[in-house]
């Protein structure tokens, strides 16, 4: 009888489609994934060993640094957790200046996300149209704090600044303007025959294995299961806003596909414009600056404290032994914890559909290595 | 710029030095490994992106190492991916330039002090033509590299070493 060999092949660290520099070790049966095995530790930054080190407020730079694509909503996970380990209240304005940015950098990351996969798929255009309503977001929060991409914004018990004259009037612009490009995007890339071919009915996910892997944030959500720490589990002031949770229906293939995972961060971005209007409306006038604390020393304790991020649930374990500096700091990285599906979904695909299911996942390098 | 200077009336001839007419297609399509690797990674992209457009200036991403000009270091560079930097440096065929952009590839940057994984600096294994410095630099400060770089490859010569 005939046998063929395992074939081992290595993608990355060097590779434009893991995202960063992740390296794959897959093992094929001619051109059939046997099995996956992802190798991390290329971009280990040693977030914990730092703060160890660091005082509370000094943290926050490295937070921004963990997720690079979100880094006002890690902020604002790191802000809540040690706000209620100090136990303070900040202002209404900081709470929706806060919402404010966070849901915008959520459609930021969205369409880092969707561009990207439209590249890993071959299609550049979308990249280019998404890149430029981009640009206008980060203008908008470089106005606000003078950082493009690591803002260092939201600090514990307030924010640096306040915000710009006509930064209202600017993002409700911004937001008009967006509407249209979803629904560009949608025409070019979402009901893309090319698109769905590639996408659909690729690494199905499934309610079961998504929980027992404890896969958060879209990818969850896409599988079926209607899970959003904002609605099931609010901080800040997300109750008092009208916004839906998108979940994957299915509508090109299975629950849970490629082109699923993909299509929920389309609908995620119309969410997050409708609370940013809202927040808009709602903005109260006042002071910012009132409950910064001139001294972050919490007594002793420990708390874990959850956010949505746009990956996932980001999670924070403080440990607090009464000092300046925390005893430790663990993050609960969504990208981390999804990537740990990956083998699961790849088994019995061909090596292309690897590059169409990582895309979809949505990892971020910094996140999964720390 | 020195190439078109001396002209024929016939519009078909130039009369050029090597050097200049090297420099001058050396310099102006730089194409760059596709290659990020942190924070700065996204920066580079938003470079390549629609609205500051690398493409004018003759860089496009190549994801092969065999077939790009420069490598942009763009982000930490840990003890683990130094000695695969180091060889994809090795793989890119000359002349290759690198530009390190970003505090973290220049020095270290906030992962200096107690960061035990954190290459001090890529130049300890690879030699860098250009820093950008920033965490992360706005893309104006990497097209600023770029067109740095480009002035470097201007100047230099066959027979002569350039500084």
């Amino acid at each position: 009888m005939l046998k063929t060999e395992q074939m081992v092949l290595n993608m990355g660290p060097q590779h434009p489609s893991t995202h960063g520099v992740l390296r794959l070790e897959l093992e094929l049966e001619g051109e059939i994934i046997v099995n996956v095995k992802p190798h991390l530790g290329y971009l280990h930054r040693c977030f914990e060993k730092h703060c160890e080190a660091m005082t509370y407020p000094q943290i926050i730079p490295y937070v921004d640094r963990l997720d690079y694509l979100a880094s006002m909503n890690n902020e604002m996970g790191y802000a809540i957790a040690v706000e209620r380990l100090l136990d303070i209240k900040v202002p209404e304005r900081v709470e929706y200046i806060r919402v404010i940015m966070a849901e915008l950098q959520r459609i930021a990351s969205h369409m880092v996300a969707v561009g990207t996969y439209g590249i890993d798929i071959g299609a550049f255009t979308p990249f280019l149209y998404l890149f430029r309503d981009r640009e206008r977001i980060l203008t908008l929060f470089e106005k606000t704090c003078g950082a493009r991409l690591l803002y260092n914004y939201i600090w514990v018990g307030g924010l640096s600044h306040d915000l710009p004259i006509n930064f209202v009037n600017e993002t409700r612009d911004f937001l008009n303007d967006f509407k249209k490009t979803v629904i560009e995007v949608n025409n070019l890339l979402s009901y893309n025959k090319i698109f769905i071919e590639r996408t659909a009915n690729v690494g199905v996910l499934n309610v079961e294995s998504a929980i027992n892997y404890g896969i958060t944030g879209p990818n969850l959500r896409a599988s079926g299961l209607k899970w959003d720490i904002r609605r099931n589990d609010p901080y800040s002031i997300y109750d008092r806003f009208d916004f839906e949770i998108p979940v994957g229906e299915g509508l090109h293939g299975q629950v849970g596909d490629c082109w699923d995972r993909y299509y929920l961060r389309v609908q995620e971005m119309i969410q997050s414009i409708r609370i940013v209007e809202q927040a808009l409306d709602q903005l109260p006038e006042g002071e910012i600056t009132s409950a910064l604390p001139k001294r972050i020393k919490p007594v002793e304790g420990q708390l874990y404290s959850r956010v949505e991020n746009p990956k996932g649930e980001l999670g924070y374990f403080i440990v607090s032994k009464g000092q300046l500096q925390p005893f430790r700091v663990k993050v609960r990285p969504p990208s981390f914890i999804n990537l740990s599906v990956l083998g699961e979904l790849c088994k019995g695909h061909l090596i292309a559909d690897v590059i169409a299911i990582l895309g979809s996942i949505d990892i971020v390098l910094g996140e999964v290595d720390r | 710029m020195g190439l078109l200077d001396k002209e024929f009336s016939d519009d078909n001839i130039v009369i050029s030095k090597v050097d200049d007419l090297l420099n001058w297609a050396r310099l102006s399509s730089l194409w760059q490994m596709s290659f990020g690797l942190a924070c700065c990674a996204i920066e580079m992209m938003a470079t390549s992106a629609s609205h500051y457009d690398f493409d004018r200036f003759g860089v496009i991403p190549r994801p092969s190492p065999r077939q790009a000009d420069i490598i942009i270091i763009s982000g930490t560079v840990t003890l683990k991916m130094a000695t695969r930097i180091k060889r994809l440096y090795e793989q890119m065929a000359d002349p290759k330039y690198i530009i390190s952009m970003g505090s973290c590839s220049n020095c270290g940057g906030p992962y200096w002090e107690h960061g035990y994984h954190v290459l001090k600096g890529v130049d300890r294994v690879i030699p860098v033509d250009v820093y950008v410095p920033g965490c992360p630099p706005r893309p104006e400060a990497l097209l600023e590299g770029l067109l740095t770089l480009q002035e470097k490859i201007r100047n230099e010569s066959l027979v002569k070493k350039s500084v």
